[in-house]
């Protein structure tokens, strides 16, 4: 029997499973997933949930159920990774799994310690995160009294996961606001460490647009160093500070400490990984997906899926002994919700920044690009059916993996 | 811009495009129109320790991994070049404008 062990049973590591439950031959293969959290946990629902659109119970589900029969399931932490012995060590009664090829789909997450001051005595009284299910709640649990006042959502370092998740918070925020009739009574600010509004400049000027609309104030190149919490300030490392009745942070995001312990990662704790290609830079008999990588693509489940797709081809001309092909291509696929029923698409990769146009999708769209529709925030909705229903389980979508430049304007 | 009376490679946005035609001139040169000039000891630090790290692991390293293992911390960083300090870094270092992330 070959092993295949994959680390983490998230969105990539999900996917992957299904896949290749179909792709290989399981009376030769024993494929093995390992998890701590037995809770699959649907994160981009976690934005709706400061607004009551969702509740906790929305976006849980348990792992179990996600994965195919064929594989085995350990819920426990993984304590190490031994690559040059091609095993892992489990906690869980100081088990040790041996591997042929590992996938290492561990994810990223918030690590509020990093930025002194964020989790002291304001924590959870108000400053508030909404990258965790217990933040968003919560933060739900505050504005459903708060009386208004300065908001200033923080972003402290890039990358995030799902880099767009701020605007849009921004924007259901001031919806919400909107729609109990206090918008008057509060002032959005976004602090961000980009130069503008997003990392691409024609979507940037797009949404940077968009945010002055809506009257939510940008201040660029903010680069946080600390919050004093008696203050109730954020300080940036040239002395700018900005002083907030109510900080929505987005912490530091990095990868599993796991990571750091098998000294595999970078500053960040993501494995360095081919760009092309999704492999382990340094080991050849070990792949990274979704957000674990260090590549410069977006941290998002749309990306995870497109890498699951490039991955699958590419694993099984790899057992056949083919070489690898520079398939990834960087391609993301985000909706963005702008509030009040309508949302934006973008589509993109490592070379083609977003642009204006039409989205061709069979049966379904087509979707505006970087421009708002009815159509883009109804998308979005249906998105957490298509997750649960056709991602995870790794059916067919109808979205290639390659970026493609069908109805895209170009200049 | 005065990088443009050398025989350099630039970008729309004066970042050098090969860095292997880089020279501790062009650094002073650079410094000048970020501002920031004269270079002391305190940049060059940073500015070698960046370039050989960018040389050896083939990528211009995060300015988290720079306050990390340059010897010069994140304060500092933003006290030797304010205002953007990634970006100041690449351009005296020769390397083209860090890639913001995705
Ligand atoms: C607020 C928010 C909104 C988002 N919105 C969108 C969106 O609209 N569209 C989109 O495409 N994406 C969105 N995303 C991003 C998306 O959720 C992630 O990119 C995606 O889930 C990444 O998948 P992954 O498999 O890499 O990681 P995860 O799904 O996070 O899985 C990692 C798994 O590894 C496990 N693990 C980690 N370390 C260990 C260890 N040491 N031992 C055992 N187990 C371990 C964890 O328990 C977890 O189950 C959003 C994310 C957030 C937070």
């Amino acid at each position: 029997m070959k092993r295949l062990l994959i680390l983490g049973g998230g969105t990539a590591g999900t996917m992957v499973a299904n896949r290749l439950v179909h792709e290989l031959d399981m009376a030769e293969w024993q494929i093995t997933v390992v998890d701590q959290d037995e809770t699959h946990y649907y994160q981009p629902g976690f934005l709706f949930i400061p607004f009551g659109a969702y509740g906790k119970a929305d976006v849980m589900r348990p792992k179990r159920d996600y994965l195919p029969r064929e594989v085995e399931v350990i819920i426990s932490e993984i304590r190490l990774i031994e690559p040059d012995k091609n095993q892992v060590q489990l906690v869980k009664e100081n088990r040790t799994l041996r591997y042929d090829y590992l996938i290492i789909a561990t994810g990223s997450h918030i690590v509020p310690e990093e930025t002194p001051g964020l989790m002291e005595d304001e924590w959870r009284k108000s400053i508030f995160d909404f990258y965790t299910p217990d933040g968003a709640v919560a933060l739900h649990h505050f504005l459903r009294t708060w009386q208004g006042g300065r908001l200033v959502l923080n972003v402290a370092e890039m990358p995030i996961k799902c880099p767009v998740a701020p605007l849009e918070f921004l924007f259901l925020a001031d919806a919400y606001f909107q729609d109990r009739n206090m918008r008057d009574r509060v002032e959005l600010i976004y602090a961000t460490p980009l130069s503008s509004a997003f990392t691409k400049p024609i979507a940037a000027r797009q949404l940077g647009d968009l945010l002055e609309q809506k009257n939510i104030k940008l201040v660029t190149d903010f680069n946080i160093a600390s919050v004093d919490p008696d203050k109730k300030a954020i300080l940036s490392y040239d002395d700018q500070a900005i002083e907030f009745d109510l900080l929505v942070s987005i912490p530091t995001n990095m990868g599993s400490d796991v990571i750091e312990r098998s000294g595999m990662g970078d500053d960040l704790n993501f494995v360095p990984t081919e760009k092309h290609t999704l492999k382990a830079r340094d080991y050849d008999n070990i792949f990274v997906l979704g957000d674990a990588t260090n590549l410069p693509s977006s941290k998002a489940g749309s990306v995870a899926h497109f890498q699951v797709d490039v991955f699958i081809e590419n694993f099984m001309r790899y057992l056949d002994g083919l070489e690898l092909l520079p398939t990834f291509d960087g391609h993301a696929n985000c909706f963005i919700e702008s509030g009040h029923g309508k949302g934006f698409l973008i589509d993109f990769n490592y070379d083609v920044e977003p642009l204006p146009g039409m989205f061709p999708m069979p049966g379904i769209g087509p979707f505006s690009l970087l421009k708002e529709s009815r159509v883009n925030h109804w998308g979005k909705m249906m998105f957490r059916w298509t997750y649960w229903n056709v991602l995870l389980k790794g059916k067919e979508m109808p979205i290639p993996a390659q970026m493609s430049m069908a109805g895209k304007w170009q200049r | 811009m005065l990088t443009k009376e050398l025989n350099v490679a630039l970008d729309a946005e004066g970042f050098m495009t090969d860095p292997s035609q880089w020279t501790p001139e062009i650094a002073e040169m650079m410094a000048v129109e970020e501002g920031i000039a004269p270079l002391t000891e305190r940049h060059w630090q940073v500015i070698n320790w960046v370039r050989q790290e960018a040389a050896s692991s083939g990528e211009f390293p995060s300015l988290r991994a720079i306050s990390k293992r340059s010897g010069v911390d994140t304060k500092e960083l933003y006290e030797l070049f304010p205002k953007g300090p990634a970006r100041k870094i690449a351009r005296c270092a020769g390397y083209p404008k860090p890639k913001g992330c995705i």
